[in-house]
């Protein structure tokens, strides 16, 4: 079965921990994580909520395989209503606490009220308390992961945490987990800091067991990670250079973003890549990557653990940061380097440890920073407003001052805690905010990529890669090669990636494993654990289900047909250089079709019958 | 011929598919807490070690067994516990100078590592070749061939 069966509910209005039944029937509909814990969300709360008031409710859930020894299945999603988009939020991590709280017995936790002081969530298999959290309220996750271990004398606890940036209400917070994983994106982050929840600390003993079938379980896991091994980007590419190895392929396709969007090739892109991170450095001649690092279960392994150069500007008088800790990854390298055109690798790896350290979003925070240098450059944000520093594009003094502000939470930090988008228009230029729904965009450049503008366009959490990674067929060939050029096609390729991403995170299973693995791959692990039938074809159907029910609630929020669109930049401003020179991204010629394909009216609503055909009635 | 498990840290990336692989083998769950194979992370340093009883020649914990629930077992080299005969005094939890052998308080026995009798499932889930299963004899082998490789033709060595 896989699924403990089992809910934690707390109350932080009242201060109670109370378990209750998973809704079975919701879980042979849903599968778990993403899919399972947006159900409970739509159904508990008005989509109109304050997404930073006491109504609304944030789940930390596991997937049905979470806990497992399927590779990668270490995975939990935190889901909540964002207040960066006022969307579904639903952010994805890996680490170790996902297992940890399948392990202390529970498929989820459901968090509502608002608590009256800072606590956290002390939870030993059985036994869950709210404790204060006083002395840890106004400090860094960092901080808090070795203050909880201390306090509870435990090595083994595993810890989730919300940072400054949080507390001050940055409205990208994350939530951190085993110190440099996080549930990164929306903003998931500051609505935990909103309930005056600091920190969630688990240890759980019980283990994972209710496998349906052990023996073809592991039969099927066992196939699985053979072809994790075997395949090339999985396998190799991954393991050795993180998503990292994307940034020359990118770049080399004019598809790289540059300088808030205005440019999609980045000169000093190799500076900043996965093959820069082995290069050993002048001062000590050690690369910045230090090793390569697996979560829970996984045995892809593609995280970097990285040290930043100790004669480097922004460390030189700080040994704190001497040591190893997460490294870059491709979509915060690209965001804190190319988006502000900064090409300095310790710069980079020094503002990702901030994100990690305090608890933000680095995609969110690098596009932020680079339309405040547009601004800047503009003559609409002036030294004035900077302290004194020239937010130049290109500074990594200015990437390293502006990451230090937005740890303080104060001056011109809070600002760009804002977000681009309420940034833009708060310095009266809206346009040069690179969002889709008030999310900053990934890594990707739609004028090079047709068909990430079609996903970004549609994605129900805003701008995001993790929606629907066409990609990997665009660029890649997986799961097989189609024209980044082209429009032809691209609408049911994005739908086709919604939906088996929406199936993706809902198993407890890292979305890496789709460059080597298809639902075929993933189908017989969920059979082989989970009671039910569980073909690929269930789980595709059973991600079209979750992808109209998460459209339902944005629908409700207020969300209409018109935020499916993209920047003007992205639709008029031609591409300048490289194999998409000339182009801008074509999305009206991809839309239409793509409501068609989903079954919606052509103002982007599902219809009744597309309803009534996947049981959202 | 006995076989060894052979750790190289160096490889491992801190995944616990060992210790999954150890307790399903071992408990019929997946449960880290159960494994006796254990994965440390040195966060500050970035390394991972996998650690384990090396099945010491003249066992510690066997010595101190005051019930002789701990045997040798003449194929695999592996030192067993006889859950049978086993009180869980746990003295073979102090003698064991690496701290591999473990009082499990659900059964009331103390757990450690058996080889799985000799076709660990540790090695086996290992996907970095991190944890081999090799000649008890041979531990050397690998190092001895990385450093012979690098040996240049013609060099005499020095002994």
């Amino acid at each position: 079965m896989a699924w403990t069966g089992k809910i934690l509910r707390v109350d932080l209005t009242a201060g109670t921990c109370s378990a209750e039944e998973l809704n079975r029937n919701w879980a042979q509909e849903y599968l778990g994580q993403r899919g399972l814990a947006t159900k409970y969300l739509v159904e508990e709360i008005d989509a109109q909520i304050d997404a930073l008031g006491p109504d609304n409710k944030m789940i930390m859930a596991t997937g049905a395989l979470t806990g497992t020894m399927a590779s990668t299945g270490g995975r939990y999603s935190v889901v909540t209503k964002s207040p960066l988009t006022g969307c579904v939020a639903c952010s994805n991590s890996g680490g170790f606490i996902g297992a940890e709280i399948k392990n202390a017995g529970w498929d989820m936790i459901i968090f509502e009220g608002k608590a009256p002081r800072p606590v956290y969530l002390y939870l030993v298999n059985d036994k869950a308390e709210l404790l204060s959290a006083d002395e840890i309220w106004g400090t860094s996750v960092w901080h808090s992961d070795e203050w909880l271990h201390s306090k509870h004398q435990d090595p083994m606890l595993r810890i989730a945490a919300v940072g400054r940036a949080a507390e001050a209400g940055c409205l990208y917070a994350a939530i951190i987990n085993d110190l440099h994983r996080a549930a990164g994106r929306s903003g998931v982050g500051t609505v935990m800091a909103s309930k005056n929840l600091k920190a969630v600390a688990v240890r759980g003993t019980k283990g994972v067991g209710n496998i349906k079938d052990p023996a073809r379980f592991m039969e099927a896991v066992n196939a699985g990670k053979k072809v994790l091994a075997e395949n090339a980007v999985t396998g190799q590419g991954l393991p050795s250079y993180g998503t990292q190895v994307l940034m020359n392929v990118i770049n080399e396709i004019g598809a790289l973003p540059a300088h808030n969007m205005i440019d999609v090739q980045f000169a000093g892109a190799q500076n900043v890549s996965g093959e820069a991170m082995h290069e050993p450095r002048r001062s000590d001649g050690k690369p910045n990557l230090t090793t390569n690092a697996g979560c829970f279960g996984c045995t892809i392994a593609c995280g970097r653990i990285s040290t930043i150069d100790q004669g480097h500007f922004s460390v030189e008088h700080k040994p704190e940061y001497w040591g190893n800790s997460g490294g870059l990854e491709y979509e915060a390298a690209w965001a804190l380097g190319p988006d502000t055109g900064v090409d300095d690798l310790d710069a980079l790896t020094y503002a990702n440890f901030l994100c990690n350290e305090d608890g933000f979003d680095p995609i969110s925070f690098g596009s932020t920073l680079a339309a405040a240098m547009e601004l800047f450059e503009l003559g609409a944000i002036t030294t004035d407003d900077t302290d004194g520093v020239e937010l130049k594009f290109g500074s990594a003094e200015a990437l390293v001052w502006a990451t230090e502000a937005m740890v303080k939470g104060e001056g011109f930090g809070r600002e760009l805690g804002l977000g681009s988008k309420r940034l833009c228009e708060k310095y009266g230029h809206p346009e040069l905010s690179m969002t889709v729904k008030g999310q900053e965009f990934p890594a990707y450049d739609p004028r090079g990529i047709q068909g990430m503008g079609l996903a970004y366009a549609t994605s129900n959490r805003g701008a995001c890669h993790l929606r629907g990674y066409t990609v990997a067929s665009e660029v890649l060939g997986i799961p097989e090669k189609t024209d980044p050029l082209a429009t032809d096609g691209k609408a049911g390729l994005v739908k086709a990636f919604q939906d088996a991403t929406a199936a993706v995170d809902s198993s407890g299973l890292c979305l890496f494993t789709t460059f080597a693995w298809s639902l075929e791959d993933i189908a017989p692990q969920v059979d082989g654990a989970c009671e039910g039938d569980w073909s690929a074809e269930r789980m595709a159907e059973l991600g079209e289900r979750i992808w109209n029910m998460e459209r339902d609630f944005n629908l409700r929020a207020g969300i209409t047909a018109a935020d499916d669109t993209l920047p003007k930049r992205l639709l008029k401003d031609a591409a300048k250089t490289g194999p998409a020179k000339g182009r801008v991204n074509d999305l009206d010629q991809m839309l239409p079709e793509y409501y068609a394909l989903r079954g919606w009216s052509k103002h982007g609503v599902p219809t009744d019958a597309t309803r009534q055909r996947l049981g959202l009635t | 011929m006995q076989r060894s498990l052979l750790i190289d840290a160096g490889k491992c990336t801190g995944c616990l598919q060992c210790e999954l692989a150890c307790s399903f083998e071992n408990e019929g769950i997946f449960n880290p807490s159960k494994s006796r194979i254990r994965v440390f992370t040195f966060h500050q340093q970035g390394r991972f070690v996998p650690y384990t009883c090396t099945q010491c020649a003249e066992a510690w914990c066997m010595q101190a067994c005051p019930v002789d629930a701990i045997a040798y077992n003449a194929a695999t080299g592996a030192k067993t516990i006889l859950d049978s005969a086993c009180v869980g005094c746990k003295v073979c939890t102090i003698a064991c100078p690496f701290g591999t052998v473990n009082y499990n308080s659900d059964t009331g026995k103390v757990v450690k590592c058996d080889l799985c009798g000799g076709d660990p499932a540790c090695a086996k889930a290992c996907p970095t070749m991190a944890i081999t299963y090799v000649d008890a004899d041979q531990t050397g082998y690998e190092k001895m061939l990385t450093w012979a490789a690098r040996t240049d033709a013609g060099a005499s060595a020095t002994t």
